[in-house]
Formats: structure tokens, sequence, C-alpha cells
């Protein structure tokens, strides 16, 4: 096997050990599927309940904004696996044998995706059984659902870097809760970010969070032309945009998150 | 017989602190080395070192011919390592750990899978190769992380402190283990902080302290140094402790030590048993009343104590705290 085929077949050893990791731990399967079927009946039913929305129900507004905040929350979970290894004596064992020493960041952030995945569908079915509908053609859909997934792979390297840096389960938690509330809130998913205040407005529209909201809820059809679209420029060009802070992230975070990786085992 | 593990001059260093302070090792195929040392003596610094896990700041090593830092690569395929945190994953079974390390091998999943099985029959633990790891007692654990080094039957292999922590029984049962794989001829270097394991398992001991090699020899050889077992008793009244010493110190072969706070003396003897008597003897001629005695042996203090005059280090800041 060459170098390629060895990371390929390491990282999804890997990946299959973290898959059963999530099966077998309640509190991992909790957040992936009882969190979010909390998240959409709560968002709906409370605000729905409260808000409306000229042209379309707030439930729809809101379910796109509901996917990207669980995902942002839920890539959260490659960084937290991360420490709570560091701290155990798992990564000498893969350090001495001869594996790809890259499979096991690629092999985390895989299996994290396809938590994502189980936590997008459930959100989704949840949603359909709610009242969420999607106004577009299968493949927009489709695509929407990729992006997310996307997105969703790229915040996993962005929290292993930073799970990396920080060591300690614990610091990691509140660093992450600490970094992401404003992230997800700061942002148009559950409000409509034109009509936030002052500095907050622009914040909120060159958020990424906002860019993946607003490209959601184009491909999923969940828009009105009675609620414009901000003017700002990633907010009118979503889906590019979108794909464009995915790969974004990937180039800045997946070398950074490898190099972190090798300095924090080799002390 | 070529060596399977050489080490030169290592050095690694913590900012001020040097773990490894120019050790050199030399270990023969198909033999056990044992470095035995208090914590912080650098031993297991030295394990990582020639684990590939760390790089030394000075110095050389190479292991099954394979130099730990220029092929490291090369040489993970030829090694097997257990540490003292058992590298186990809680979440998985222990047949699912053992696999997914053959995997990481690259044995392939079949052989992966019936290699598994072999060293959780080895290992005696069929009964729990299904059940998650987070139920295992620490011998079981333990016994898990060895079979884990043990999946590509590696010539060398690596055991830091393989029974720290652990019960009597759990410890002498893993004391089988090792012998069995040396018997088969794997070649082990092994660290430990009891003089009793080293003694139990290794074919030459080196003394580790301060990231150096302090003496090295056989467990005979060391113990002829350190002087045998020890008699260790209790008096009931201060006033007799040194009148005790004094009687005692024609029978002893090394140094009597007195411990005033425990109202104790321990001296080093030859004669073991007789040796006890003898000195029960003594006492009793001086009319000092005695509250125990017993007859003990050698440990890591008294071998420190012998060959550098003071305990071991780390026992020493224990008592100060």
């Amino acid at each position: 096997m060459n170098t390629l085929q060895l990371a390929v077949a390491d990282g999804v050893t890997i990946a299959r050990r973290n898959a059963l990791k999530i099966r077998r731990a309640p509190d991992l399967l909790g957040g992936v599927i009882m969190l979010p079927i909390v998240f959409v009946l709560l968002f709906t039913y409370v605000f729905g309940s409260m808000i409306s929305l000229p042209g379309m129900s707030y439930g729809e507004y809101l379910l796109p904004g509901i996917f990207v905040m669980t995902i942002v929350q839920s890539a959260q979970i490659t960084g937290y696996t991360l420490t709570q290894d560091l701290q155990k004596g798992i990564f000498d064992r893969f350090r001495t044998l001869p594996m790809s020493p890259s499979a096991v960041l690629t092999g985390q952030t895989i299996s994290d995706v396809i938590m994502n995945l189980t936590s997008v569908v459930t959100m989704a079915l949840v949603g359909l059984l709610v009242g969420w509908r999607i106004h577009s053609s299968p493949f927009e859909a489709a695509l929407g659902f990729l992006m997310l997934l996307l997105f969703a792979y790229a915040f996993s390297w962005v929290t292993a870097t930073v799970a990396l840096a920080l060591r300690t389960p614990e610091v990691f938690n509140n660093v992450a809760t600490i970094m992401s509330l404003p992230l997800i809130f700061l942002s148009n998913a559950f409000v409509d970010s034109a009509r936030l205040p002052g500095p907050l407005k622009p914040i909120a529209e060159w958020n990424p969070v906002s860019t993946l909201v607003q490209a959601a809820r184009e491909l999923f059809g969940n828009t009105s032309p009675a609620i414009p679209v901000s003017s700002a420029w990633p907010l009118q060009h979503a889906v590019p945009v979108s794909l464009l802070w995915s790969v974004l992230l990937l180039v800045i975070f997946v070398p950074l998150a490898t190099r972190l990786y090798k300095r924090a085992v080799s002390q | 017989m070529p060596d399977a593990i050489v080490a030169e001059g290592l050095v690694k260093k913590y900012g001020d602190v040097a773990a490894l302070d120019g050790m050199d090792l030399t270990v023969p195929e198909g033999t056990v080395f044992g470095l035995l040392g208090p914590n912080g003596a650098g031993k297991t610094t030295a394990v990582r070192i020639l684990t590939t896990l760390l790089k030394p700041d000075a110095g050389h090593a190479a292991v099954a011919g394979f130099d730990v830092v220029r092929d490291a690569d090369r040489l993970r395929a030829h090694i097997g390592a257990s540490g003292q945190y058992a590298a186990v994953d809680d979440h998985l079974t222990g047949a699912e750990n053992l696999e997914m390390v053959g995997r990481l091998y690259h044995l392939g999943v079949k052989r992966s899978r019936r290699r598994a099985r072999e060293l959780l029959d080895h290992f005696d633990l069929t009964e729990a190769a299904d059940r998650p790891v987070r139920g295992y007692s620490g011998g079981m654990r333990r016994r898990l992380d060895l079979a884990g080094a043990l999946v590509a039957n590696p010539p060398v292999l690596f055991l830091d402190e393989p029974t720290t922590g652990l019960d009597p029984r759990a410890r002498i049962g893993l004391w089988d283990v090792i012998s069995g794989l040396v018997a088969e001829g794997t070649t082990v270097l092994l660290t430990t902080q009891y003089l009793e394991e080293a003694d139990r398992l290794a074919d030459r001991i080196a003394v580790v302290e301060h990231g150096r090699v302090i003496a090295l020899g056989t467990a005979d050889e060391l113990k002829d140094q350190v002087g045998g077992d020890r008699i260790q008793l209790s008096v009931t009244n201060a006033a007799n402790l040194e009148t005790a010493a004094r009687t005692l110190a024609p029978l002893a072969a090394g140094d009597v030590q007195i411990d005033a706070a425990a109202l104790q003396v321990t001296i080093p003897v030859t004669g073991g048993a007789t040796s006890l008597t003898e000195a029960l003897g003594r006492l009793a001629a001086e009319r000092i009343t005695v509250r125990d005695a017993g007859l003990r042996r050698p440990t890591l203090d008294d071998v420190f104590l012998s060959l550098t005059g003071h305990e071991a280090d780390d026992k020493i800041e224990e008592t100060v705290r």
C-alpha cells in the first residue's frame, strides 16, 4: 500500500472506532439525536407561536437556522473527544503503531461528520413532522444538505485546533461555549440580521454562520419575496460564499490542527 | 548475539531539568532488561524515546537495528509498547480494541480479528471479550493493554511499569504472562519501581537515578551489593534504641539504620531466619523488649541507600511533605 492508501485505511479504522464509541456513549448519542429533536420542537413551538413573518411561517424560516446551530455545536464533539483522548494513553498507543499519523484527526473528523449527518437527518424528519417543507428542486435540496455537512466537517477541524491548543476537556468546553454562542446568535439564524442595531448588523451580516443559514434557506426554498435579503455581499452570494468559507476553514485549520496534534502528543 | 536495543548518551531536557542525562543501554536479543528506579528517574522518558514517542536532545539509539529518530516509521512495525496508563479504549470491547490495533498494524481485517481472539484466549479474557472495557478490572485492562502490544508479534517489547497499581494477585498473574513471552524469545525492556519485580523478570538490571544508570548487573550482583535480607524490628522504649542498634551491629552485613520516630532498627543480614533468631536472642540477653520483628526482602530504597547513601529521591520528598 502506498502512503495515501495507508492514510485512508487508517483513517477509516479510526473513524470506525469513533463511530462505535458514539453508539456506546449515551451522552454523545443524546447530543446527536435527542438534542436536535428538542431544538426543533422548542424553537418551532415557542418562538413559532409568537413570531409571524410576512409571506411564510416562522417555523420554515427557522429550521435552516436550527440546522446550522446544531452542526456548529455538534462539531465541538470533535474537539471534546480529542481533549478526552489526550488525557488517556490511547494516542501513545497509536503513535507506537506503524499507522499514518494524520489518521487520528481525519478519522475523528470523518466519524463526526457522519454523526452530524445523523443529526441533520433527524432534524429534517422532525421538521417535516412539524410543518417544515422543502420548496426547491431535489437537486438544490441535496446540495443544501451537502453544503451543511461540508461546513460541519470544516468546523470540526476548527474545534480540533482549539482543543489541541487547550488540551483539557474542561477548559475546551468553556472556551467552545463562549466562542460558539455569539457565532450562532449574532447571525440571521433566528432574526433578520438587517434589523439588528448599530455595529451588530455588519458583524451578523459577515458572520459565516449567517451566510450558511441564508444559503440553506435559498437551497431549501425557505425564503419569501416579502422578506428581502440583506444587501451585504456575503448574503447576496450566500451559496458560493458558504462553500468558500468551508474551503477556507479547511485550508487554514487542517494543517494547523495537524501541527498542534504532533506537538501535543510528542511531550 | 546481536543487540536488540542500543542507546548511547541519551539526553532529554525539559527546561533546566534533565530527564535523561547521558543514558547508555545495551540489551542483547532475547533477554529481559529491567530499568529500576523511583518516579522521575527518567525511566519513562527513556522508554518514550526508544518507542519513537519522543526525540532525544542528544545521543542516539537503535532498536531492532532501526534508528529511533531516522527510521522511526519503519521501526514501529517491529516494536510493541505497553504503558503505565493502560492505552485501551473504554467504550470499545476487548475484542474491538485488539482488532483496531491489528488493523493499524495493517494485518488486514480477517487476520486482525483472528489475532484478537487468539490473544484474548491467551490472556484469559475470552469471557470478557465482547464487553466494553470500561467494566474491566485494573488487572484485566493491563492484560488487554499488554495484548495490544503483542498483536503484531513484535520482536522487541517495551513495558513501562507493567504492574504499577495492580493488586498482588493481578501482579503475579501478569508476571507469569511476561515470563511466558520471554520464553518464546521476545526481547523485553521493562521499567519498574520494584526490586522484586526486576529480580523476578529481568536478566540484567540497570538502576537509574537522575536520568543516568548508576549501577548495572544481574539481580544477584545487585543484591550482593545491597546485602540480601533485612531484619527490621522495633523496640517499645526509645531509651533502648541505641543499645539495640549496638547489640545487633556485629550481625549486620552492612550499615545499621535507625529510625528514631518509629523506634525501628534495620540491619542487612546474610543468614536469613537464623540471623533473626540470633538477633532476638541477643536483645533478650540485654533485656530489651521488642514490639515486633521480622525479616524482609531488600527494596528499591535499600538499593539506593547502598548505592548512593540516600533513599530513592521521591521517597525523601514524600517524607518531607
